[in-house]
């Protein structure tokens, strides 16, 4: 636990050690709104909710998560700096869960500045609090799931742009999965089991359930089996690729 | 017990490519050994082994009694490692980038910080504790790499290229820390330079093609060739391989 929380020290304190936390937080913040009050219509559907605030975080966070985690182990790998990170006397697990704590309370700072919405909302009407508390739980979680991939994919290059890419396009894939766009593709040639299990893993489906206000015992389990399976396979692509 | 290395058969390849092959030697406290060899000898490879960053295809390295596949977390609490070109994280200052490491070292509250003044003192780097490492002078970023690499005052010591790319005055600077460390610890350093050899090794072994091709204290090595001269030996033994 110590070494965990010492490494999530040094990792929340570099991304603000360069401009890229507060470029991430202005432009945040800034499309959140834009999003909310013009395409999400906020003020002229005359209803207390959050619901058009919340309903962009998927595409949100589709381009600015994997800005994040696009430097988790690329830049390790580019800088030099993996071989003395890994020869210091810390386990794998370890390395990979303080990296990825840092990223996720980073976004999720990001997204607890977003308070002025639900003041405004409070302000403007009388909107049910408990939806407002769930939809945040379950946009962080939805932040902590492509945090996990974007990791996992930034440990298999020293390419910082690749990851990036690679990164948007499988979180895109997931965050559809079980959306017509997708299941037609399989569909045309997959079984209807194979179809239903790709179906199971579509994001949105998973954040539109909590987005209710329900906090779903296996909607949390989804994104929580896919961080955990994701960081898994990030530490076994780290120990066996190490050099290049 | 003065045993501080053990390295048996180790091998690495690299697909079909060999890279280090079978190198068996041993190593106590109180030796500086060099390890000499052209570029891409597989100098670099044998110390990422031996500090557990890569894992040998075959063989086994032992540091201060522990296995470097059994035991890596162990190996790595006991060994110092300056990797080439000393990377460091290039947004942090040297203080804070020591501090990280002391406090993964396992030290505490006046300990930590105490361990940290005191490599920045050995290293001399005193000035520029302050400013961001990607702003350092290559020299300063080489010592920054050494005070990481000793501050936990290891029995091991792994240096690569601890001097390549410094000038004269800088290069004094390490060998004579090194020299200061010299009695108390094994150091392993790698270079491509012969004179740093005379200047600071008990015992040299020339690796070429991945093997160990001459092992024996400077003085042994020269006297392998008529003239006495280590560069003719060098060339002897490494064009052949």
């Amino acid at each position: 636990m110590r070494n965990v929380r010492l490494i999530f020290i040094r990792e929340f304190t570099a991304y603000f050690a360069t401009p890229l936390a507060y470029v991430f937080i202005v432009i945040f913040l800034m499309l959140a709104g834009l999003l909310t009050f013009f395409m999400g219509g906020f003020l002229e559907r005359d209803q207390a909710d959050l619901v058009p605030f919340f309903e962009f975080h998927p595409w949100l966070y589709l381009f600015l998560v994997p800005a994040l985690s696009m430097r988790l182990w690329a830049e390790e790998r580019k800088l030099g700096t993996i071989e003395l990170f890994l020869t210091l006397p810390i386990s794998m697990n370890q390395a990979v869960t303080g990296k990825f704590l840092a990223a996720w309370a980073f976004s999720v700072t990001a997204l607890l500045l977003t308070f002025p919405f639900w003041i405004t909302v409070n302000y403007l009407g009388a909107p049910d609090n408990g939806v407002v508390f769930a939809s945040y739980i379950g946009s962080a979680l939805m932040a902590g799931a492509y945090l996990a991939i974007g990791s996992m994919i930034s440990a298999c290059t020293k390419n910082q742009v690749i990851a990036f890419v690679i990164t948007t396009a499988t979180c895109f894939v997931l965050t559809l999965a079980g959306s017509p766009v997708i299941l037609d593709f399989f569909s045309a040639w997959a079984s209807a089991d194979i179809v239903q299990a790709v179906g199971n893993f579509g994001f949105l489906p998973h954040f539109q359930s909590i987005q209710r206000g329900v906090i779903d015992f296996r909607d949390v389990i989804f994104f929580g089996s896919i961080i955990i399976i994701a960081l898994t396979a990030n530490a076994v692509i780290i120990d066996w690729r190490k050099a290049t | 017990m003065n045993l501080a290395i053990s390295v048996k058969g180790l091998t690495k390849q690299f697909g079909p490519r060999t890279v280090v092959d079978k190198v068996t030697f041993s190593a106590n406290i109180g030796e500086v050994l060099g390890f000499l060899g052209p570029n891409g000898a597989g100098k670099s490879t044998t110390m990422k082994m031996i500090v557990g960053f890569l894992s040998p295809s075959e063989g086994s390295a032992e540091v201060c009694g522990f296995d470097v596949l059994k035991d890596p977390l162990d190996v790595k609490r006991s060994v110092g490692y300056l990797p080439e070109g000393a990377p460091a994280y290039p947004d942090m200052t040297p203080l804070g980038f020591l501090r990280f490491i002391s406090g993964i070292r396992g030290f505490n509250g006046s300990e930590r910080e105490e361990r940290v003044q005191n490599a920045v003192r050995m290293t001399r780097i005193e000035e520029v504790a302050q400013q961001p490492i990607e702003t350092l002078s290559k020299g300063y970023k080489r010592r920054v790499g050494l005070a990481q690499a000793l501050l936990h005052d290891p029995k091991v010591l792994i240096l690569d290229e601890p001097t390549d790319g410094l000038d004269p005055n800088q290069k004094q600077v390490v060998r004579d820390l090194i020299k200061e460390m010299a009695s108390t610890k094994c150091i392993i350093i790698s270079t491509h330079i012969l004179e740093e050899v005379d200047a600071v090794c008990s015992r040299a072994m020339i690796i070429a093609s991945g093997k160990v091709v001459a092992d024996g204290s400077p003085s042994e090595l020269k006297s392998q060739s008529g003239s006495g001269d280590l560069e003719e030996v060098f060339r002897k033994v490494t064009l052949n391989a």
